[in-house]
């Protein structure tokens, strides 16, 4: 509803975000402002001088007051992009995808080859291997294990490659954030 | 049935419900009533706590009453879906749980809304996610049902009838008064007790079978009266090519739409930290991975030890296969360890479906209140407070539940899963991910994922021989089936993305970079998470 840049994400509660009017100016419906969005998305950038609702408050304690001008918002919403071009956050965000992107590739091609070829080729699969094991019992429980080997593999690699580096980003951006909304007292 | 299991398996779970009905009210008795307290339990589980909740609330009665009797009557057929049901945690481990906690609140449509204009946004996601929530409701209900059936030997309507009017009772008392803080420790005491059930059933299967997996798996086989074939894929999807599509189609819906579904993601919300989401999803991993795998021995178990016919014959779909085990592995009937085991898994199977049902209804109202109601009420109104909304919506989405819940008694309840996850993955997940990772991704590409994915989904269904045009069909009077599938998943959700992406590239808003750049960095860092 309310169009403020500063919001934390997904932090625009019905309830709380509907329109606090905090320093005097009307609240302004929810459609109309969203079009307002929609047409121009620096237009409300810089005129939301409403500020942060409630849940900004509520959702970051250590936010003093986040009662901020316009100016003060899209200085914290340049915050954002500033840490997005970071070579730290792009470092953190290559590690992330090089472990996923392949992952689940892998992951899923060898899930629906598996069904594929269960519905289309079941004599392959009845093919024995050993005593009652076919090879559908063999693939079935390789779909297990593959499962249990890549959540294993993927939280090792987040722990040792992605949390120290992720959590130093996370307290920067924030420092950086509480700066510019000028709460910082 | 004799009378004794009755009255144990009564006493027994009347000790669960007094033991769950205490959990809610010590747990609300200091609670401060905001929403962050109902809908995320304060955040402060720990991961092992909030591991043993998802698979609490993951574990439902489908898998442990549907699947099982899958397995007993069509072999390794029951066995894919399992597959399924696992797999998919990958896709929440890799690419949902730990930027969802990030970016999100409470619900599905926080992390959309935050990129995007929020009143569609939310209307959208918010009817979908209610969408997934009833049906996957229906299928507990059904399975409450046939479970009483059952336990009190006559499959008397009323019976039936009342019992699932009860357990939509109870759930919306937990719901309602003790909020996602009470219906987790009523997920944890659950997952234990499942987990306990299901590790004694098969301990005391292989021990029929001295260990020997081999033999196990032979006699299944031979009783089954197919031979080697049942332990092949090609039993129930093997007949023509639209049965194989129709095991495709679920195959996706199994393995995507876990994702999507809103009592597994709001689960996420209770712990403090994204990291602390990562690991509580590596406990939920090794919790049903493990319970599947034993489900799968219970499974061709009943086949060895029962015979497909038994199974059948108490209840054509198969329901009842893991408690008729229990009273053979026990003693038989009228024997004392018979009478005890019986008595024990019909306890633990309805535990299982008020634990699953609750966390549904708790998603679901939180849906209705923090998503529609909020963007939907009337301007001027009397505001009321988003946690008395979310009560009143739980007790209407009971309500719900029950009537569709009596419509739908016949149906296996494993099959009525398939149809929540199908809706999940198509309405949901390609939302979710456009989201998360998809830099021009606009508002009218949202509204469109969501609606595009949804639509073709519940329309697909109408018109499939689920609900019309067969003999087993909701109503075999009348005759609307066009589409030969029973599952929508294999055109729907590849229509999810496509609306998607179309409804993006069509429209003349310019992506937010800003606000993209705001979700991208929350959501791999925490920077300002909830």
């Amino acid at each position: 509803m309310q169009p403020s840049k500063g919001r934390p994400c997904g932090g625009g509660a019905g309830q709380e975000s509907r329109v606090e009017p905090l320093d005097g100016h009307e609240p302004v419906p929810a459609e109309e402002a969203g079009q307002l969005r929609y047409d121009d998305p620096w237009y409300d950038a810089l005129a939301s001088g409403w500020g942060e609702s409630s849940d900004e408050a509520q959702a970051q304690p250590v936010v003093p007051s986040a009662r901020t001008e316009g100016d003060a918002e899209a200085a914290a919403a340049d915050v954002y992009l500033e840490v997005q071009r970071s070579a730290a956050f792009q470092e953190v965000r290559q590690r992330y995808r090089k472990f996923v992107v392949p992952a689940s590739v892998a992951f899923f091609t060898w899930y629906v080859g598996y069904v594929v070829t269960a519905t289309t080729a079941p004599e392959l699969m009845a093919r024995p291997v050993a005593g009652a094991v076919n090879v559908a019992m063999v693939a079935g429980l390789g779909q297990f294990l593959s499962t249990f080997l890549l959540t294993w593999a993927y939280a090792r690699h987040a722990r040792l490659r992605r949390d120290r580096a992720a959590l130093e980003l996370r307290w920067d951006t924030q420092e950086l954030t509480r700066g510019v909304s000028g709460g910082a007292s | 049935m004799t009378e004794e299991h009755q009255t144990l398996a009564l006493l027994l779970f009347s000790a669960f419900v007094a033991v769950t009905l205490g959990i809610t009210t010590w747990v609300s008795r200091n609670r401060r009533g905001s929403a962050e307290e109902f809908y995320a339990g304060g955040r402060l589980f720990s991961p092992m706590e909030n591991g043993f909740a998802i698979a609490g609330d993951y574990m439902s009665a489908a898998s442990f009453l549907g699947v099982t009797g899958l397995i007993a009557l069509f072999g390794y057929d029951g066995l894919l879906y399992v597959v399924g049901f696992l797999v998919a945690w990958l896709v929440v481990l890799f690419l949902v749980a730990e930027l969802v906690r990030n970016c999100g609140r409470f619900t599905l449509a926080d992390v959309v809304a935050a990129r995007m204009r929020e009143r569609p946004v939310r209307i959208a996601a918010g009817t979908s996610s209610v969408t997934v929530s009833v049906l996957y409701l229906v299928a507990q209900m059904v399975g409450a049902g046939s479970l009483v059936a059952l336990l009190l030997g006559g499959t008397s309507d009323a019976a039936r009838a009342w019992t699932v009017i009860g357990v939509g009772a109870l759930m919306v008392i937990y719901v309602s008064l003790g909020g996602m803080r009470a219906t987790t420790w009523i997920q944890i005491v659950k997952a234990v007790l499942l987990l306990g059930g299901t590790i004694a059933l098969t301990a005391l299967v292989l021990m029929r079978f001295h260990g020997d997996l081999n033999r196990l798996l032979l006699t299944a086989a031979e009783r089954s009266g197919h031979g080697a074939a049942f332990l092949a894929p090609g039993l129930k999807y093997g007949e023509d090519w639209t049965a194989r599509f129709d095991f495709i189609s679920l195959g996706l819906a199994l393995v995507l739409g876990t994702a999507g579904l809103p009592h597994i993601l709001s689960r996420f919300y209770t712990v403090p930290t994204a990291r602390a989401a990562r690991r509580s999803v590596v406990w939920a991993v090794g919790l049903i991975g493990g319970f599947y795998l034993m489900t799968i021995v219970l499974g061709f178990g009943a086949a060895a030890i029962l015979g497909p016919d038994t199974v059948r014959a108490s209840n054509a779909a198969g329901n009842t296969a893991v408690p008729l085990l229990a009273l053979d592995l026990g003693g038989g009937a009228g024997s004392t360890g018979g009478t005890v085991l019986f008595a024990i898994v019909a306890a633990v199977a309805f535990a299982t479906i008020l634990a699953v049902v609750a966390g549904i209804t708790l998603a679901s109202s939180a849906s209705v209140a923090h998503d529609l109601y909020a963007s939907l009420r009337r301007r001027g109104g009397k505001p009321r407070s988003e946690v008395t909304v979310a009560r009143i919506a739980a007790v209407g989405v009971g309500a719900v539940a029950i009537a569709l819940g009596l419509l739908a008694r016949d149906l296996n309840v494993a099959f009525l899963v398939g149809l929540a996850f199908a809706v999940a993955a198509s309405a949901n997940l390609p939302v979710l991910l456009y989201s998360l990772f998809w830099r021009g991704f606009t508002t009218r590409g949202a509204v469109w994922a969501v609606y595009g994915g949804l639509a073709p989904a519940v329309v697909l269904v109408v018109l499939s021989p689920v609900v019309s045009g067969s003999p087993d069909s909701l109503f075999p009077g009348i005759d609307l089936q066009l589409f030969p599938l029973q599952n929508p998943g294999l055109v729907s959700i590849p229509l999810g993305f496509l609306a998607g992406w179309l409804g993006t590239v069509t429209s003349a808003e310019v992506p937010d970079e800003v606000k993209h750049a705001e979700t991208e960095v929350r959501s791999l860092t925490g920077a300002g998470a909830a």
